[in-house]
């Protein structure tokens, strides 16, 4: 049934070499575990991957009942927690995963250069690979303050206070983060949202286009 | 005037350039406007706030006193409470914020007993002299924040915030 459904459609499309194209490459042996089991460190950066897919869908998921305001961003992270249907597990999922990602992602880094895949042709994706290390900070820092708890509001004020301390355009990006000169408070919480949910997002998907499509043409770096 | 031909190809890129950038600028103006308009704002403010403080009773000691007041945070109003370290210098009141100049945590008078004379951050073991000046080898980089003073019948008011105008 689901071959026939295939063949109908690549029989129209010709869909077979869009996916061959993607999926359908060597893995060479000093990268799988099943040969060299120290080949694990090749793991790290496919689990930052499935980690960041986590983040996106318990995200995603979480914003059917999470409000960006002052008054009810608590009450909204303590009712899809308590009262809906595994919140728990949901929420842990993002919370515990935001974690972790960042973990895997340093591990990955690590594998990186102690490899020294970095080295030429490579030098372009170690880049992009630190744009992406940015990115996932910002999520962090971002996101830590939705919950809207104490814990979260004063640990964006250290943060916003280390950011003002850039010299020049401190306060400058101060009040951008803050979205007020003196207030840390209703529009820090919105600007925050947008910011953890569409932009940053938005710039990790075309960092890790980039990241793959690199990897895709210049193929694993070589063995030790 | 040159007298160089502007080919077709010219021409088309050219304008479609220049078309193209008027519509990418008019999309992006508003959005980049509305998004630094908190950089733009300018804030009236210097409005002076009443203390439960009566000034004849500000010492030479430092003491924390309590204010409150209406804060507008765009659609969302509160009253919020803040503190300041007031004392009496000579014929002058001073009172100085209590926000850290390191982290902005909050210092205390003496808060610790082996620093007599001297205000004290808990969070990083900061010191500011009884005048705000921070003192050096300790985290923070500059002297505390000033409140303009005011007297209303018989009362303390303050007003906004200021550098320090002591060090
Ligand atoms: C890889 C990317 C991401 C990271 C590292 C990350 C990190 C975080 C962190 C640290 C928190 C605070 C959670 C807590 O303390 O419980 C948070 C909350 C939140 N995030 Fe993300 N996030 C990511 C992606 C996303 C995406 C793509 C969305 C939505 C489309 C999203 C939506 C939310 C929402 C609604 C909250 C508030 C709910 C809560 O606090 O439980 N996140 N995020
Ligand atoms: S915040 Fe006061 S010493 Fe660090």
């Amino acid at each position: 049934m689901l071959n026939k459904i295939y063949d109908w459609v690549d029989e129209r499309l010709d869909i077979t070499p869009i996916w061959r194209d993607i999926a359908d490459h060597e893995v060479p042996e000093h990268v799988n575990p099943a040969h060299h089991f120290s080949a694990f460190v090749y793991c790290f950066g496919g689990l930052t991957f499935f980690i960041t897919v986590i983040q996106i869908l318990s995200g995603m998921f979480l914003t059917m009942y999470y409000v960006p305001d002052v008054v009810n961003a608590w009450k909204s992270v303590y009712y899809l927690q308590n009262e809906v249907a595994f919140g728990e597990i949901v929420r842990g999922m993002h919370h515990w995963g935001a974690s972790l990602v960042i973990v895997m992602m340093f591990l990955h880094t690590l594998r990186v250069f102690f490899t020294g895949s970095y080295k030429k042709p490579r030098e372009l994706n170690w880049i992009v690979g630190v744009g992406i290390f940015c990115v996932m900070l910002g999520l962090g820092f971002t996101g830590y303050l939705l919950p809207w708890d104490m814990k979260a509001v004063f640990a964006t004020k250290v943060g916003i206070q280390i950011a003002a301390s850039v010299p020049f355009i401190g306060e400058l990006i101060k009040i951008l983060l803050a979205g007020d000169a003196t207030i840390l408070g209703a529009q820090t919480l919105t600007r925050f949202f947008a910011i953890h949910v569409f932009f940053l997002p938005a710039v990790l998907f075309a960092l890790l286009a980039a990241h793959f499509i690199m990897i895709r043409r210049q193929g694993i770096s070589g063995p030790l | 005037m040159s007298n160089n031909r502007v080919s077709r190809r010219q021409f088309l890129n050219y304008t479609l350039t220049g078309v193209g950038g008027f519509m990418a600028a008019g999309m992006l103006m508003p959005m980049v406007r509305f998004a630094i308009d908190p950089a733009l704002q300018t804030k009236a403010e210097g409005q002076f706030i009443q203390t439960s403080q009566k000034i004849d009773e500000i010492t030479d000691v430092p003491v924390k006193v309590d204010f409150t007041f209406e804060q507008v945070d765009a659609w969302y109003k509160s009253d919020v409470t803040e503190a300041a370290w007031v004392y009496r210098d000579g014929d002058t009141v001073i009172a100085l914020s209590p926000v850290c100049k390191h982290l902005g945590c909050t210092v205390n008078w003496e808060g610790d007993s082996a620093h007599p004379n001297q205000f004290f951050c808990a969070c990083h073991a900061g010191r500011y002299e009884k005048s705000g000046k921070n003192v050096a080898g300790t985290p923070p980089l500059g002297p505390l924040d000033e409140y303009e003073v005011s007297e209303k019948d018989g009362f303390l008011m303050l007003g906004k915030k200021i550098p320090n105008t002591l060090v």
